[in-house]
């Protein structure tokens, strides 16, 4: 039994318009993980789900789902995926329980199964009372945690999130990262896309980043978490900052009295409050502005 | 393995048997109010002054053709519409990411289509029953052409779907190829009243082929070899059916 969800080799793509979106993509997802796979709009991300789940044609290169190559064996890997894309792709005229149904019998579900197994899922995303709607009815939240439904209905063993939680209230989103999370305990390997850099950090083992159709960092999060070369701190004080150089890095006053102030990853506080406090200003609070894996984002995307 | 595919077609045809039957208004009573009128107007008022056709009542000679007429039309759009419908919402790339092979995709279709050409052919039947009896020379023959005839437009239909850039495209078809091959194709005359370039003209008519089979099934009468009508279905439905799966193994209209 192969350790990878997923392997990706020299993947490359080409559309017919001669946009290059993808350059020789190597990457592979272990079995049980939760994988982010990042990257600005337009970067290549979407482009290799569509490739993963067959939607997308390859231009060169090879993808394997648990072993099994998706050219090769599609209907072998179809079964093992789930996936619930960024646009809602949903027959918007039928009752949602009836799509779950229509779902299950194309994975080879009788309807019997299809209906119990919709049930679990409903109930535990928390639309089970909108089985008889109509997506049209529904709300935004609502269509997002259909689609995850209908990606989880035979039991895949990888799922691909496609910016699950996009536009979705805060709420939601903390409940459906508890939902991923336990679906992940069950043995469900996760890779997800999402715009929402906390999110990653916050569910994520391992994680690629993409720009401009190539990996350009591909780490486990425990080590960007401790590799990021900037940090930049929202800095309060108890009297007006007058001069901008106590500190040789970036300093852009807010106000008066607070000011965003971004070093060398190796400075830390104690050395922030020591020079705020030789220039005889007092730091009342200091918070973290952005986590370290946006820092990262912006700094491998920006280049 | 067999009861997983069987499992995937018969799904995709109760969605379909479920989406034209729910809108049955819009589906099945427009056939049957257009031929209710034809019959009407060209089998009662007019065919009395028209007299006989080959030793027949006018009105038992069109029947046939009226009863294939929206068979046709319906088996194509019906196809056309859903798959089309399918890819303009997205919801078609279900079916691409699901383990459906491409034969089982098009099977489900095309038995959508099929169901509801059955349904109408039947409704357009009994209603002709009600301005004349007209007794089923070959019931076996009737239900085979019915089913070869439904067949061949609902994958004619399922080509034109993937094609089609916009809901005007799936119209493009129908008004100006089918309708006009189905008027010229001895519906309402006999190919050999016509002048002789004409019916020469006529043989390259593919429709006019299967309303005369279909007029041989009904009435015992014939314009043009009925099994030679058989055979250029069964070629022209394995020409289309592979054209049909070849696009759906590339995924053209569905893959980037």
């Amino acid at each position: 039994m192969t350790k990878y969800a997923l392997e990706i080799k020299h993947l490359n793509k080409t559309y017919r318009n001669g946009v290059i979106a993808l350059k020789d993509i190597n990457l592979s997802v272990e079995d049980g993980d939760i994988f982010a796979f990042l990257g600005p709009n337009g970067a290549g991300k979407s482009t290799v789900i569509g490739i993963i789940t067959t939607l997308v044609n390859i231009t060169s290169g090879e993808v394997k789902v648990y072993g099994k190559d998706i050219m090769q064996h599609p209907e072998i890997t179809k079964q093992m995926i789930g996936v619930v894309p960024q646009e809602y792709n949903l027959n918007q005229f039928i009752p949602i329980i009836e799509t779950m149904v229509n779902i299950g019998g194309y994975f080879g579900l009788s309807k019997k199964q299809a209906l119990s197994k919709t049930q679990e899922l409903f109930e535990d995303l928390g639309i089970w009372h909108k089985r008889e709607s109509t997506p049209r009815e529904l709300s935004g939240g609502m269509k997002r945690r259909l689609m995850i439904a209908r990606a989880l209905i035979h039991n895949p063993k990888l799922l691909i999130l496609d910016e699950p939680t996009a536009g979705v209230d805060t709420e939601l989103r903390l409940t459906m990262w508890d939902f991923f999370k336990k679906i992940n305990n069950d043995g469900v390997t996760i890779i997800l896309t999402t715009h929402y850099l906390e999110e990653a950090e916050r569910l994520c083992k391992n994680l690629s980043i993409i720009h401009h159709g190539e990996v350009v960092q591909n780490s486990p999060m425990v080590d960007i978490m401790s590799s990021s070369r900037k940090h930049t701190y929202i800095v309060r004080t108890d009297s007006k900052i007058t001069d901008k150089n106590i500190f040789e890095e970036n300093i852009n006053i807010i106000d008066d009295k607070s000011c965003e102030l971004t070093v060398d990853n190796k400075t830390s506080i104690t050395e922030i409050i020591t020079k705020f406090n030789q220039s005889n200003i007092n730091v009342i609070d200091i918070l973290s502005k952005r986590n370290k894996l946006e820092e990262l984002f912006i700094e491998l995307t920006q280049k | 393995m067999k009861d997983l595919y069987l499992i995937q077609i018969t799904t995709i045809f109760k969605k379909e048997f479920a989406r034209w039957s729910r809108i049955w208004i819009q589906t099945i009573l427009p056939s049957v109010i257009t031929m209710f009128l034809y019959i009407t107007i060209f089998g009662n008022f007019i065919g009395e002054r028209i007299g006989e056709i080959n030793g027949l009542a006018y009105i038992h000679f069109i029947i046939p053709g009226l009863i294939i007429m929206p068979i046709i039309s319906n088996s194509y759009m019906n196809v056309v519409g859903s798959f089309y419908s399918g890819r303009f919402q997205k919801s078609i790339e279900e079916l691409f990411v699901s383990p459906l092979s491409s034969h089982v995709i098009l099977i489900g279709y095309v038995m959508g289509g099929v169901s509801r050409a059955f349904v109408v052919g039947f409704v357009v039947y009994i209603v002709s029953l009600s301005f004349t009896s007209i007794p089923v020379h070959n019931v076996f023959l009737a239900i085979f052409l019915t089913l070869l005839v439904s067949f061949l437009f609902s994958i004619l239909g399922f080509i034109n779907a993937v094609y089609a850039k916009s809901f005007d495209d799936i119209n493009i078809i129908p008004t100006f190829v089918l309708t006009p091959l189905t008027y010229l194709g001895g519906t309402f005359y006999s190919i050999y009243n016509l002048p002789e370039a004409w019916q020469t003209v006529s043989m390259f008519n593919p429709i006019a082929y299967m309303v005369s089979a279909y007029r041989y099934a009904f009435i015992g009468v014939e314009d043009l070899n009925t099994y030679g009508a058989i055979l250029l279905m069964f070629i022209l439905i394995f020409m289309l059916y592979s054209l049909a799966i070849y696009l759906l193994n590339k995924g053209i209209g569905v893959k980037n």
